[in-house]
């Protein structure tokens, strides 16, 4: 009887280690920079904290990611969608002010959200070209709205609030990353809505004999991650006081490798809110590591996508 | 082709020899001691009921399973390894139900796929295999022009032509399973002259099909397989339909007598089907279901009935006809549709449709209630347990606890969670695809108690299955299905004996053999 009892406790420990990959290979990477770097400052609470605000756009997205990966879809747009939506916000406040700025980017964020869904679960093209064509129409229209030129924001709360501001010694973007993880891990393990994604998820099939509304779900993924982005434009064009159709560049890339980083497959099953936040936290230590050692921009890129690639095989491994 | 026919002379007369051959799968005897010789240059029937052990021959054959233990012999050499290449090798071809030709290549594309000719540049060639295929043609009488792609052939010649690619590669043994389920009645006997003009060059065919009145007219001689054991093997000029039946069905002792039955009290028509067609299959299917009642859905594989369960739970489209619930026409388009208005379908396929096999047991069994669960949007933990616990209670569901993954339960206990979330969800109408399909006897009597319980409880049930011991336990009345349309519909007692013997398990028997009677004989009409 006793070993019945033990048996599952002992199994648990042994299925679940290798859900700990992530956060090990996080602190393995930031122990090898706090050794290396020492002198450089890598542990200086400045240097700490600006790793923070520097990761917190991507922080953000990915937890958008983590739920569209979960549903067995994927998001390319993002990165582009961002930077359109600095611009919307930053023209929109010129002329109508903050509110209307905000209001203005939430609504286009909505809109591009709305329209990659429909294609992808009404007409059935694959999320993946309908967010790379989407990719091309955010950055084009982001590029033509103001003939290229970037949009300078005035407005001091804007600014505040949206990535420039401090609330005592924690950066408003902290603020920010934790509010939005904590949203998105209470909305995806409590709600009736986040089970709905992880059984999608779990099993697609099943989850449609069950009667879960499975397009609907994957409508709903697509939204929220839609809206992230528009989040994450805001916060880069308050961060840099300007709207810039270059703001988010190549971040989808960097977005889907931190949920994968984390522990959220890129073939749809398990996705995890906080394994995506550890997964950025890691590209933010990372870039922030490699700039402090001294490399140049263009060894940087190469030594980031090779870290990447050895963490993500790692990760997948377990499967 | 003029060649192999003298090689045909001078080789072994016996083209196929299994000596004692079975097979376990697990702790399940598919096979068991089967001995069986195909002789050069003949059509060989392999007869049984669905698990009787045919496919297990085929895969077997067809280097997909490695026996538990026997010999094999392929003309006079004995198979070393049991691998797909070394059963090509040896010279048996498989031709696939589901078939095997790329639609976008031309047939000679086909024909030489993967083993292309070559010009001697090194290039392929493709107007020598033209040529090359249409010699092959010519000999073997078939009409196909070999310039034509694949898409633009009938399903017949598609057949043909996936053929004459298993003797391009020197097949010596061609299996054919269930090869004119797709064919028009003219392309069937084209396809039958093929088969004889064949077995003229030497070539031995080894051929599965449920169509009686095919095999009576094709086949050479028969053997026929029950329970993973050989009955008989025999010219078919000394067996008659009737005799076949015999043979196929048997006598037979498997328990469910313990089940209690008790007499159904029918009460208002909660189902009705009226002349409703799938995208293929059902067709015009008109079926009552009542409350507190038991239907009976029998039939072989491919008739159809796991269809009509897909289109009343809203997964597959309705083509035409009505669906009535309680009296009132309902508009099923997806299992939203279905469960809003009270159905309940346990799948077929429970690993793939029925279950999150990663989520926990808790997790699943909440799935079809989570709205019920919610206190506003949040899932309430206690309730969720509640309903978790409740089952795994009241179902005697084996699991370490309600957090385990179902995957780690066994066959018996995953299916009582998938009908743990239905029971959950209280619909007055459950379809039952194969609940007991891959579970243990224990669990399957219980699995069918549970049925009469639910029926006792003024629900209306469906149950499909290939078990007939359990179909005639668990029903009130038997459909049988053929094809996709209802070929005959019995109330339970019909199948008694009427001189009724004291024994259950007897009783059981004899009506078990009077059904499967009456499922042969659908499916040799069809």
């Amino acid at each position: 009887m006793s070993e019945t009892v033990a048996n599952p406790a002992t199994s648990s420990f042994l299925a679940n280690w290798r859900q700990y990959i992530p956060y090990l290979g996080f602190v393995l990477i930031f122990a090898f920079f706090s050794a290396t770097l020492f002198n450089q400052g890598f542990l200086d609470p400045n240097n700490l904290l600006n790793i923070l605000r520097q990761t917190a756009m991507i922080s953000i997205m990915s937890v958008g990611m983590t739920y569209v990966l979960a549903a067995g879809e994927i998001d390319l747009s993002i990165g582009m969608v961002a930077g359109l939506i600095s611009l919307v916000a930053a023209v929109a406040m010129d002329h109508y002010g903050p509110v209307a700025g905000v209001a203005a980017g939430l609504l286009v964020g909505a809109l591009v959200g709305a329209v990659n869904a429909l294609l992808t679960t009404r007409i059935g093209i694959p999320s993946f070209l309908t967010t790379l064509a989407m990719m091309g129409i955010a950055r084009g229209t982001a590029m033509w709205m103001t003939s290229t030129k970037s949009v300078p924001i005035l407005d001091d709360n804007f600014i505040w609030l949206f990535g420039g501001g401090n609330l005592g010694p924690i950066p408003v973007l902290v603020l920010w990353t934790l509010v939005v993880a904590a949203l998105g891990h209470v909305v995806l393990r409590r709600t009736t809505f986040g089970r709905r994604v992880l059984a999608t998820c779990g099993s697609e099939t099943a989850a449609r004999y069950s009667g879960i509304d499975t397009r609907g779900i994957k409508m709903r993924v697509l939204m929220i991650s839609s809206l992230g982005a528009a989040v994450a434009g805001m916060l880069y064009a308050g961060r840099l006081h300007s709207g810039r159709f270059q703001l988010g560049e190549g971040d989808e890339l960097s977005v889907i490798a931190a949920a994968v980083l984390g522990g959220t497959s890129l073939f749809g099953g398990a996705g995890s809110v906080v394994g995506s936040i550890v997964g950025s936290l890691m590209i933010g230590v990372i870039n922030n590591g490699l700039l402090l050692m001294g490399l140049e921009y263009s060894q940087q890129l190469i030594a980031r996508g090779v870290i990447i690639i050895v963490a993500v095989a790692i990760s997948q491994s377990r499967k | 082709m003029s060649a192999s026919v003298a090689e045909a002379a001078s080789a072994p007369q016996v083209a196929v020899r299994l000596i004692g051959v079975s097979k376990r799968f697990g702790g399940v005897r598919a096979l068991d001691d089967v001995s069986l010789e195909v002789q050069v240059g003949e059509i060989h029937a392999l007869l049984g009921e669905n698990g009787a052990g045919k496919s297990t021959i085929l895969k077997i054959l067809n280097g997909v399973h490695a026996p538990t233990a026997g010999l094999i012999e392929v003309l006079g050499r004995r198979l070393g390894e049991h691998t797909p290449d070394e059963a090509k090798r040896a010279g048996i071809g498989m031709i696939f139900q589901e078939m095997s030709l790329v639609p976008t290549l031309t047939v000679a594309q086909n024909i030489f796929l993967n083993n292309e000719m070559k010009d001697a540049r090194g290039f392929i060639d493709d107007s020598s295999a033209q040529g090359r295929a249409r010699d092959l043609f010519a000999t073997l009488g078939v009409e196909i022009d070999p310039r034509a792609e694949v898409s633009s052939l009938s399903a017949g010649q598609r057949q043909l032509t996936e053929i004459v690619k298993a003797i391009s590669r020197d097949a010596r043994v061609l299996i054919l399973d269930e090869p004119t389920t797709a064919l028009s009645g003219g392309e069937v006997e084209k396809l039958f002259a093929f088969l004889r003009k064949l077995k003229g060059e030497g070539v031995a065919i080894i051929y599965v099909s449920h169509r009686m009145d095919e095999i009576t007219r094709i086949a050479d001689r028969a053997t026929i397989l029950r329970d993973g054991r050989h009955v008989v093997t025999a010219p078919m000029s000394e067996l008659t339909l009737d005799k076949i039946i015999e043979h196929i069905v048997g006598r037979r002792s498997r328990g469910f007598s313990d089940v209690k039955r008790e007499q159904a009290l029918r009460g208002e028509p909660l189902l009705e089907l009226r002349g409703v067609s799938g995208p293929r299959k059902p067709v015009k299917i008109d079926l009552t279901l009542h409350a507190g009642e038991v239907v009976g859905i029998a039939g072989l594989l491919g008739s159809g009935r796991s269809a009509l369960a897909r289109v009343l739970f809203g997964v597959d489209p309705k083509r035409e006809g009505e669906i009535l619930v309680r009296g009132v026409p309902a508009s099923i388009n997806s299992p939203i549709d279905a469960i809003a208005h009270g159905v309940a379908l346990v799948p077929e396929d429970r690993l793939r449709q029925g279950l999150i096999l990663d989520h926990s047991v808790e997790s699943n069994a909440s799935l079809t209630i989570l709205d019920r669960l919610a206190s506003w949007l949040f899932l309430s933990t206690t309730r969720t347990r509640e309903a978790a616990d409740r089952q795994i209670a009241g179902l005697r569901i084996k699991t370490a606890s309600r957090e385990a993954p179902v995957r780690t339960l066994s066959g018996g206990n995953q299916q009582k969670v998938v009908i743990a979330k239905w029971l959950n969800a209280e619909p007055d109408i459950f379809v039952l695809d194969e609940p007991t399909g891959g579970v243990d006897i224990g669990s399957k009597a219980e699995i069918i108690a549970l049925v009469r319980d639910l029926a006792a409880r003024g629900k209306a049930v469906l149950v499909i299955s290939s078990e007939l011991s359990e179909l005639l336990t668990a029903a009130d009345r038997i459909v049988v299905m053929a094809d996709g349309r209802i070929v005959q519909e019995t109330p339970r007692e019909a199948f008694d004996d009427p001189n009724p013997s004291d024994d259950l398990g007897e009783r059981l028997q004899y009506a078990e053999r009077k059904l499967s009677q009456i499922i042969q004989r659908a499916h040799s009409h069809v």
